[in-house]
């Protein structure tokens, strides 16, 4: 049995215990999730940026003569019914997916993390006024709310993104308002509360660093959820319009031939699970890395 | 244990406000549209005097307050509007699409209890051992699938290449129905497992550790039994209100996976109507989710308070 | 001398650590005839209650017996087949715990618990069982007990938990009843009644009993042999009355007069200086050595053994004779 020793509770001593603790800290690197995810999204982005110079292909050029062709050396994935390249098509449907994904996340992120701070913060009717409201948008599932609102705003990647927004920030707002509500009884925060701190420097400088971590944890489950709620667009055929590759509208163009070229909608599917194991780890990797007790 | 249940009550009162919100959101929806609601509602070959017509029925020409109680007082006499496609009232086209969408969604959060269950209790027994890792690595993998994409692939496999199940459909009688909707519901139950399995495995392995399965192994109960009788409904209590928050999920995805197999339920209607622009019939099927998610949180609560002594009316727990 | 109930022989447990093992008990022996109520003394940490936890094969996950031998009726328990060994749970052998609001299912109600056992080993009806609950529950002195057999456990009281604990113990007559600190969680009156229950019961059932605590005052009251636990290793063992008046060890000596004794109320309380001794890192020779204010230069160097020091008592010290000069052997 190990006896800890009081810390002293003078601002020397709280001092140098961060500093010892942060010195402690386990090297990025020897986070192995942190590693994996770090390597899958790289090669992601890398194939997104290059996909131009990748394949000799255009990604929406049709070639009826190479219509439906099956997997040889000048296509390894075949063609699809417009003798589009599907390789070509794979790699340029990540710029589209992979850039909705994480884009996606921003307006919810910051608007809900800031709406959820200030209901924690504050507390009173304006908290209970926030929770309703957060109540009423959770009743409709993501996707029944993204489809509809993505009707009613016009096809096209801006509504894409009102879209998702207008859903998705509830669960900031849950989160952060969570954490502040302990936070804000935390001593260093009655502290410089007391010593005549504005609310907006308490709130900005002393509790929002604090509260954050959660909410970036949640933020990469999300990206992984935007992923499928843009890929389902595009399978319904209400997201990015045709002709541009995008995962989700190329499996609904496949599934036409599931029988003789299952290729067709097996491959981008298998690229959604691999951006989404990618977006996983790398949420598992920072969520450990964001713990205090990586910081032993 | 009649007395534990006078919470539903309070409950009921407590949702009334999430309802009308629910009720304001499907409303403003008309607002939201680009131009005139009316037009919106009627579609675009409509008639100027129809037009005119509905403008008045709505309201348009009032304050939108009273608009929003116009709907409302509609709303309660069970008036929905008419369907421009099916030229029917659409309360009556919703309610015979929802049997069918809500036979899929039980069946598949069936489908995803029995495949989770076994799996979650497999990683609990052995942490961090091979089969953990294993039923860990599916998880992992099972979240990041798209539904639609699952259900293609089962399709591919089961239907196109074993010859095992129909392609799609619904079928005419209740046994058809049952084989006709094990691939949909499969593939909605996949999507589920991993939220159940993450959920049960780590509240299995709390109660597990926990003094009271010590007491019954002490009791000289193992295997089965212990797990039936201490294990299962313990670890359950958490999860229950996990399944709870993902049956909107559920719903959400139903949508989707109706499409992928043609079953005629709520999904199709609301993505026929999107493609054929029938408005009224969109905002009627949101309006019933955004009901069914309220009335299945104040499902799980009730179902929590059955599973757990110690909560009482409130819904906290005593110590 | 027949074989007596339980024997425990040079048992050692060890708890897998993230880089080593550390063993948490080593080399511990100590045997309990029928009808003889034992204790096993110590501060936290000293390896009693994982002693106690190894006979009833419930080690917590990561902590194994490395080595030594537990018979009980002559019975080898360690190595023995776990099926075989999960049938002596309850008809012979049953444990009671020190938190009973933890070791009580939350979700169960407190009679069918208790049936649990019967139901299973005496082959008893649903209602058969369920009677016996009533009945049991009658004996451990809870008051109307058909009504508190419906009950769930948050809506007992501390004491009446712990009765429903040793009803669900006794339910199946074992010969031996563990006892893991059952008394520390409940207020100081209602710990009397309790052992004075749990006394009774042990001597109309029949029951040995291996009583875990870290109270000497409890040892006392309920106990006619004891042995002393400390680092996971015994220092001393003996009848109680004699260890009381006239211990022959320093770590028992320090116990005692770091307690309070209610027929000499002034005398002057001592605590023992220090803490125990972090298990992963044992200083070299006796462990309690940096804490003994008899210590000598070769106490820190050589490791006592337990050898008797008169008919019926061992210690664990080098310098006995010394320190407790009396009647020796």
């Amino acid at each position: 049995m190990t006896r800890t020793i009081p810390v002293p509770a003078n601002n020397r001593g709280l001092r140098r215990s961060a500093k010892k603790r942060s010195r402690a800290l386990k090297p990025w690197y020897t986070n192995t999730s942190l590693v994996a995810g770090m390597i899958v999204i790289g090669l992601l982005i890398f194939v997104a940026v290059f996909a131009p110079i990748l394949t000799p292909y255009d990604p929406i050029q049709q070639d009826l003569r190479h219509a439906l062709q099956d997997p040889s050396a000048a296509h390894w994935f075949g063609t699809d019914k417009y003798g589009r390249d599907i390789l070509t098509r794979l790699l340029w449907g990540t710029r589209v997916d992979l850039r909705i994904g994480f884009l996606s996340v921003i307006i919810p992120f910051v608007f809900g993390s800031i709406l959820g701070a200030l209901a924690g913060y504050f507390g009173g009717w304006f908290d209970t006024l926030v929770m309703r409201i957060v109540d009423v948008f959770f009743a409709f599932p993501f996707l029944v709310m993204v489809i509809v609102l993505v009707f009613i705003l016009g096809s096209g990647e801006a509504s894409i993104y009102l879209a998702i927004a207008a859903v998705s920030w509830v669960a900031y707002t849950k989160i952060v308002r969570g954490e502040v509500i302990v936070a804000k009884e935390l001593d260093y925060v009655v502290g410089a509360r007391l010593s005549g701190m504005s609310h907006a420097r308490v709130l900005f400088r002393h509790i929002g660093p604090n509260v954050l971590s959660q909410s970036i944890i949640y933020g990469m489950s999300d990206i992984v959820m935007n992923i499928m709620g843009v890929v389902t667009l595009g399978y319904l055929g209400l997201g990015i319009a045709p002709p541009t590759a995008e995962w989700g509208s190329m499996i609904l163009d496949g599934q036409e031939f599931i029988t003789s070229h299952w290729l067709q909608a097996t491959l981008p599917g298998l690229l959604v699970v691999v951006t989404s194991l990618g977006v996983s780890w790398l949420g598992d990797g920072l969520s450990e890395q964001l713990s205090p007790e990586r910081r032993k | 244990m009649l007395q534990r249940l006078s919470f539903i009550p309070v409950r009921l009162i407590q949702a009334i406000p999430v309802v009308f919100g629910v009720t304001l959101v499907v409303f403003l929806m008309a607002h939201l549209l680009p131009g005139d609601p009316a037009t919106a509602i009627l579609g675009d070959k409509a008639t100027p005097a129809t037009i005119a017509a509905l403008r008045t029925q709505l309201g348009l020409d009032q304050p939108i307050w009273n608009q929003y109680g116009l709907f409302v007082s509609h709303l309660f006499q069970g008036d929905l509007g008419t369907s421009f496609t099916y030229q029917r009232p659409v309360v009556e086209i919703v309610l015979a699409a929802i049997p069918v969408t809500l036979s899929l969604v039980a069946y598949s959060l069936t489908l995803a209890l029995i495949i989770a269950i076994p799996l979650a209790a497999i990683a609990a027994t052995a942490p961090n051992r091979g089969r953990d890792i294993v039923v860990r690595i599916y998880t992992l993998i099972g979240q990041g699938m798209p539904q639609f994409w699952v259900g293609i692939m089962l399709i591919l496999i089961l239907a196109v290449n074993l010859r095992l199940f129909p392609v799609g459909g619904y079928g005419n009688t209740a046994l058809e129905h049952l084989y006709y909707l094990f691939l949909p519901a499969l593939t909605l139950g996949i999507a589920l497992t991993p939220t159940i399995i993450r959920s049960l495995r780590s509240s299995t392995i709390d109660v597990l550790g926990s003094e009271y399965v010590a007491t019954a192994r002490s009791k000289g109960s193992a295997g089965v039994t212990l797990f039936r009788h201490h294990v299962l409904r313990n670890a359950a209590i958490p999860t229950v209100s996990v399944i709870g928050v993902t049956m909107g999920y559920l719903v959400g995805g139903s949508i989707v996976i109706e499409k992928v197999f043609a079953i005629p339920g709520l999904g199709s209607l609301m993505l026929n109507s999107i493609f054929t622009r029938d408005f009224p019939t969109i905002q009627a099927v949101t309006l019933f989710v955004g009901l069914f998610v309220v009335g299945v949180g104040i499902l799980t609560d009730l179902t929590y308070t059955l599973l757990d002594p110690r909560v009482n009316l409130t819904g906290s727990v005593r110590s | 001398m027949s074989t007596p109930l339980l024997e425990v022989t040079d048992l050692s447990i060890s708890v897998m650590g993230s880089k080593a093992r550390t063993k948490i008990v080593e080399g511990v022996s100590f045997s309990v005839e029928a009808g003889e109520r034992f204790g096993l003394v110590g501060e936290s940490g000293s390896g009693k209650s994982m002693t106690l936890r190894s006979i009833a094969n419930l080690l917590p996950g990561g902590v194994t017996v490395s080595s030594g031998s537990i018979l009980y009726k002559g019975q080898e328990l360690i190595g023995l087949q776990n099926e075989k060994r999960r049938r002596l749970m309850g008809p012979e052998i049953a444990m009671v715990f020190q938190e009973p609001m933890t070791a009580l299912n939350p979700v169960m109600r407190v009679g069918e618990q208790i049936a649990e056992g019967p139901r299973r080993y005496l082959g008893l009806s649903r209602s058969a069982a369920m009677d016996l609950a009533v009945s049991m529950m009658a004996r451990t002195g809870i008051p109307d007990p058909k009504q508190r057999a419906k009950a769930y456990p948050h809506q007992l009281s501390g004491g009446l938990r712990q009765r429903v604990m040793i009803a669900m113990a006794l339910s199946c007559r074992p010969k031996l009843l563990l006892c893991d600190e059952p008394t520390t969680a409940l207020d100081v009156t209602v710990q009397h009644q309790v052992l004075r229950q749990l006394e009774e019961l042990c001597e109309d059932f029949g029951a040995s009993l291996v009583f875990v605590t870290h109270d000497l005052a409890v040892v006392n009251q309920t106990c006619s042999k004891l042995a002393v636990m400390y680092a996971g290793r015994i220092v001393e063992t003996g009848p109680v009355k004699d260890v009381f008046k006239d211990p022959r060890h320093p770590y028992t000596q320090g116990l005692l007069t770091s307690a309070p004794d209610f027929d000499q109320p002034e005398r002057e309380l001592i605590p023992i200086p220090g803490f125990p001794p972090n298990l992963a890192d044992r200083p070299p020779g006796c462990e309690f050595a940096p804490r003994c204010r008899y210590a000598q230069a070769d106490c820190t160097s050589l490791q006592p053994r337990l050898l008797p020091v008169e008919p019926g008592r061992n210690s664990a010290c080098l310098h006995t004779e010394e320190i407790f000069p009396g009647v020796l052997v």
